[in-house]
């Protein structure tokens, strides 16, 4: 087991005073009195098994939210006034009471967008969708064909997706949203996607591959390369007014103009994440012990953690840029994402790991350690919707990533691999499950 | 502007916050900033004023910066926050 680096604590004695006016930049780092961007994991349970799922997510968690209890978050929000809602999973639609929390939310004044590979997406449910207001539906898509998508996503994957958005098309709703993750495999096909999209009458949402979750196993091999970061920069700059991309791609900023959007890490701030069993995380890429802010059901309420966690008054407070402060390109992306440091072992201080500027790639070549993951709901044994590329490529037993030599399961070497007595999930399932980090759960023919 | 009357739209609702206020828009999903409390309290009065500048002047806002609140104002329009009233308030 290896140990995560340490967040670099920055010591504040006072909150900041706020400044009147101003760069509303400067008002997001100090925090808001509630998320903007709040995204909610429903289920860790999944049909499917991608590759670089952020949630690592296969497997319903036993202590997931009763319907009651997610009511009651509803409710929470809408006291907050958090006037929408991202939720995503694993697969939400496949949790029983989705359709019924979904109408829920939108009674009580919280909208909802929520994420899916299609699997639920019926020409009757996109009736029912087309007739509801304050509902966006996003379908996953990470390849314009079903060879590069099913690659990543697993067989099937990419007509499920397409036939959910020709059932939409077909029930007459408006705007759906094609979300795609940008890979190393699909960034040539950025013009595809948008014609796909303009195909479904439906927007295109381009997001950053992040190396969180089962993401960070596939990593080495699925991020972009620098000179597609250049590609994208120049395809976002030309395409960008009609794509949405989260705001995720302001490390590329340094390129030269920035991005539309809010350039600037929201995690903690003015983004969150609440997963299935009412954790609250920093944000969606960091589901990690480091970014856990608290949980909703033990510490008070959804409220009471976003107000009052010691991690977020942390992240509230001026951040130190570290080594990245040197650099003339600090004010444009201002250090990168703190997820994608995080997990590939590099300094929350020190550059992104796709910097464009190249320091992300000095600093991966040195000495570092890939954090193990603080929880895994992968499936323990595969299935036929498993994608085929991780029959090739698993989690490197040491815990290093520099893409060479033959990737070994710890499996092979050891029977108790990735077994720890002390699992941080506190989740006997996991613990006990061969799955606990060593990806041999999803090698398959072991 | 200055001399008509307009209101907030009725799918608008306003979130404090510590530099202002959130404006979110239920029809269109538009988000937007009102980065000074005053201009929170020009938009939350406008309804209820017999035009821009009255709403203006019950918000404390000095005339001289009248024209800059109504290009803020302008803005709001743009996407629906605030709309012109046809009707005379009940």
């Amino acid at each position: 087991m290896t140990l995560a680096p340490e967040r670099p604590l920055t010591v504040t004695p006072a909150r900041p005073e706020r400044p009147v006016g101003g760069a509303l930049v400067d008002q997001f780092e100090l925090g808001l009195d509630a998320p903007i961007c709040l995204t909610w994991e429903l289920t860790y349970a999944c049909n499917l098994e991608c590759a670089h799922c952020l949630s690592s997510s296969g497997r319903r968690d036993p202590d997931e939210l009763t319907t009651e209890q997610c009511e009651a978050v509803i409710d929470e929000l809408q006291r907050m006034q958090v006037f929408y809602v991202n939720i995503g999973g694993g697969e939400p639609t496949i949790r029983p009471d989705f359709w019924h929390l979904l109408e829920y939310a939108v009674a009580h004044d919280v909208g909802v967008k929520f994420s899916t590979n299609g699997v639920r997406i019926t020409p009757e449910r996109a009736r029912f969708l087309a007739s509801t207001d304050y509902v966006d539906v996003q379908i996953s898509l990470d390849g314009a064909t079903a060879e590069v998508n099913d690659y990543v996503r697993g067989p099937g994957s990419y007509d499920t997706a397409i036939t959910a958005l020709q059932n939409l098309q077909d029930a007459g709703f408006v705007d759906a949203k094609i979300s795609v993750v940008c890979t190393r495999e699909n960034i040539g096909q950025l013009d595809e996607f948008k014609a796909l999209a303009d195909s479904f009458d439906a927007t295109l949402r381009l997001t950053r591959m992040r190396p969180s979750g089962r993401g960070a196993d596939v990593w080495d091999e699925l991020h972009p390369l620098p000179h597609q970061q250049r590609e994208l920069y120049d395809w976002l700059v030309a395409n960008g007014e009609n794509v949405l991309t989260g705001d995720s791609f302001f490390h590329l900023a340094a390129f030269g103009e920035p991005l539309p959007g809010l350039n600037l890490c929201g995690a903690g701030r003015v983004v969150c994440l609440i997963d299935p069993v009412g954790d609250v995380y920093a944000c969606p890429f960091a589901i990690h012990d480091q970014f856990h802010a608290g949980n909703l059901l033990r510490d008070g309420g959804f409220d009471n953690v976003w107000k009052t966690s010691p991690l977020f008054t942390e992240l509230r407070s001026p951040q130190t840029g570290g080594a990245c402060t040197k650099c003339s390109h600090f004010d444009a992306c201002r250090g990168g994402c703190m997820a994608a440091k995080f997990f590939t072992g590099l300094p929350l201080d020190g550059p992104d790991p796709e910097c464009v500027k190249g320091y992300g790639e000095t600093a991966l070549a040195g000495e570092r350690t890939i954090p193990a993951q603080s929880q895994d709901h992968s499936k323990s044994n595969p299935t036929r919707n498993q994608p085929v590329m991780l029959q090739l490529l698993t989690r490197r037993p040491d815990g290093s990533s520099d893409g060479s030599g033959v990737p070994v399961s710890a499996c092979a070497e050891s029977p108790l691999a990735g077994f720890s007595p002390t699992d941080p999930t506190g989740d006997p399932l996991a613990a006990a499950s061969p799955s606990g980090g060593c990806g041999c759960s999803a090698g398959g023919a072991h | 502007m200055l001399d008509e009357p307009w209101t907030l739209s009725p799918s608008v609702a306003l979130r404090p916050e510590p530099f202002g206020a959130l404006a979110y828009h239920f029809g269109n999903r538009k988000l937007s900033f009102l980065k000074r409390p005053e201009l929170v309290a020009v938009v939350r009065g406008l309804g209820d004023a017999p035009d821009v500048r009255s709403a203006l002047v019950a918000a404390g806002v000095p005339d001289a910066q009248h024209d800059a609140y109504a290009a803020a104002l302008e803005g709001l329009a743009a996407t629906d926050m605030i709309r012109p009233r046809t009707e005379v308030p009940a």
